[in-house]
């Protein structure tokens, strides 16, 4: 990806997330825009990681717990504002990742899947059994950021959807400007080079180990910070968050969507979040449509829907 | 002084003995040629020199340090560079970005100004990408750089190979095999590029089938079969060396083991 390409990408995600709320047909849309963005945020973690570096995690909702109960438990119990609360949860993903990720990063494949999802689990049991701290699986309150109240003392009057929308949509950006950015560096470089060759990029000079840990460290980062915002937009939260399931879905949006691409990854959480709320009439088959759709994605587009798309698109025009 | 030093070397996969008590030096500007009948350990003995495998027993000495089983991205600090027989080519990147990872101990720097794209990365990334650009001429693939690497021809990827393995500015170059699967005009081409880059000063170490070629650029000769080393020479001399014709074409007792191989 040159810089041009950069700019292309993050320009269009800029445009959608701008032109977008033209088309809503009512406030409810700003509620699903925002969620959309939170998963695309950790998805575009996973992209660094599955996509870059070529290591697969199932845990990546523990961190995003880790984010979430972050904001819920330190303004209340170290009288941190909830911003901050949001750092915090991010340097404890971070030293979390680097601490879990130096022993376990050694194994490769499933042996790395079976231990990050171990990872994973532990989190969420302790989110669900703390029941003093956490409120066990009922789950607990998250103070409000403060920030809405404040731009309406200054006279900017937002909803909630509204605001949620904005604040998402620009983190989203950064995560995605960071993300590229590090494609087209040195460290990006050493990453993808270890995924396609570990031995290759060693003779090379990369230390391996060190450049696997960075992606992991990263990754949680983002996790984190998207779990910290949906905690603080539904000013509520259980420990789900860290469940099991939720580590699936982002590794199966970031798959759907092109695992090596940030746009893709983006269009991946797209898909997979509006999709159960259309199929909210189907309700019972939700898990297996959802199934069934990775099922082709798999068989006909292993690439990803938007890299497939794009190569289509390309092959006809020469 | 000899820069590559190999005293004793040896290594076994379950009791077999692949490589055994292999001694040889390579000097800067030198181009050392270990050859033998397929199965012989060349390989081997490369993986063991560059850090990939560890070996069983014996020493490697590096301009004078000791770097038994040393991994190989340290040994990449201290100027030694491989290519691999078996193509190892990180074949979703581009051209370009193939031969930027060569790049990568001159253009590292911290995670931060990766992630934020600060000055001081892009500034070493642009130097990287204007030496590999040249590389690339060098190879003559600078029309492919911003291909797929994937997509390219086995002769190509095997420049490819050299030019990202001469990206580390190395003081000795280990090519494993540099002319297998090309043709008379590709072979003439490597043939030509290692005698320069010897004439530089860099130290080659080279494993490679095409006798003729061996014969015409190799200063040494290394022989090995069976994991041990059966002679060593000028050419000239290895090429009359009667257990080296034995090797190559089998004496009449040995037939029918190597029928078996």
């Amino acid at each position: 990806m040159t810089g041009r390409n950069k700019w292309i990408s993050l320009g269009v995600l800029a445009l959608l997330i701008a032109l977008l709320p033209l088309f809503f047909p009512s406030g409810y849309y700003y509620r699903v825009g925002a969620l959309i963005f939170v998963n695309a945020l950790s998805v575009v973690g996973l992209v660094i990681l599955i996509g870059y570096a070529g290591q697969i995690s199932l845990g990546h909702a523990g961190f995003a717990g880790i984010g979430a109960y972050a904001c819920a438990l330190a303004p209340e119990h170290l009288g941190l504002h909830p911003a901050l609360a949001v750092l915090l949860g991010a340097v404890i993903s971070g030293v979390m990742a680097a601490l879990i990720g130096k022993p376990i990063l050694r194994l490769k494949g499933y042996y790395l899947a079976v231990a990050t999802l171990g990872f994973g689990i532990l989190v969420s049991m302790v989110l669900t059994n703390e029941r003093a701290l956490t409120g066990g699986p009922d789950g607990m309150n998250v103070a409000d950021l403060g920030l809405r109240s404040l731009l309406r003392d200054m006279g900017w009057r937002l909803s909630g959807g509204e605001f949620w929308y904005m604040i998402c949509g620009v983190v989203l950006l950064v995560g995605a400007w960071l993300a590229l950015n590090l494609f087209d560096s040195p460290s990006g470089r050493a990453m993808r080079a270890l995924h396609g060759s570990e031995v290759a990029a060693a003779t090379v000079g990369v230390d391996v180990p060190r450049q696997k840990l960075r992606a992991f460290v990263i990754s949680a980062v983002y996790a984190s910070v998207a779990g910290s915002l949906l905690a603080l937009q539904n000013g509520y939260i259980t420990p789900d968050v860290a469940g099991f399931m939720h580590s699936v879905e982002m590794v199966t949006m970031a798959v759907l969507g092109g695992v090596g691409s940030v746009l893709g990854a983006t269009f991946g959480a797209a898909i997979l979040t509006l999709l159960p709320q259309v199929l909210t009439v189907f309700a019972e088959y939700e898990q297996l449509v959802l199934g069934l759709v990775m099922v082709l994605v798999m068989i006909f587009l292993p690439q990803g829907l938007l890299p497939s798309i794009a190569r289509r698109l390309k092959g006809r025009d020469e | 002084m000899s820069l590559l030093n190999v005293q004793g070397l040896g290594i076994s996969f379950g009791g077999l003995k692949a490589v055994n008590d292999v001694s040889f030096k390579v000097s800067p500007g030198e181009i050392v040629s270990v050859i033998g009948p397929n199965g012989a350990g060349k390989t081997t003995l490369f993986n063991m020199i560059s850090g990939v495998y560890q070996p069983g027993r014996g020493s490697v000495s590096l301009n004078g340090t000791e770097v038994t089983g040393v991994a190989p991205n340290r040994l990449a600090e201290m100027g030694l560079s491989r290519t691999f027989q078996n193509l190892q080519i990180f074949q979703e990147m581009t051209v370009l970005d193939n031969v930027l990872a060569g790049y990568h101990l001159s253009e590292r720097g911290s995670v931060w100004a990766d992630l934020l794209a600060l000055p001081g990365m892009k500034r070493r990334a642009a130097e990287a990408r204007a030496g590999a650009r040249k590389l690339l001429e060098r190879v003559r693939l600078e029309k492919a750089a911003e291909q797929v690497a994937g997509n390219l021809s086995y002769g190509a990827l095997k420049r490819l190979e050299i030019a990202r393995a001469l990206a580390l500015s190395p003081k000795i170059l280990l090519l494993d095999e540099p002319a297998a699967g090309c043709n008379a005009v590709e072979t003439e081409e490597i043939d030509h590029l290692i005698a320069e880059l010897a004439a530089s000063g860099i130290a080659i170490l080279l494993v490679e089938h095409d006798m003729k070629l061996v014969m015409r650029i190799s200063n040494h000769i290394v022989v090995l079969d069976h994991g041990e080393k059966i002679a060593e020479g000028d050419p000239a001399t290895v090429s009359r060396d009667p257990a080296v014709i034995a090797a190559y074409l089998g004496t009449e007792e040995e037939e029918p083991a190597h029928a078996d191989g």
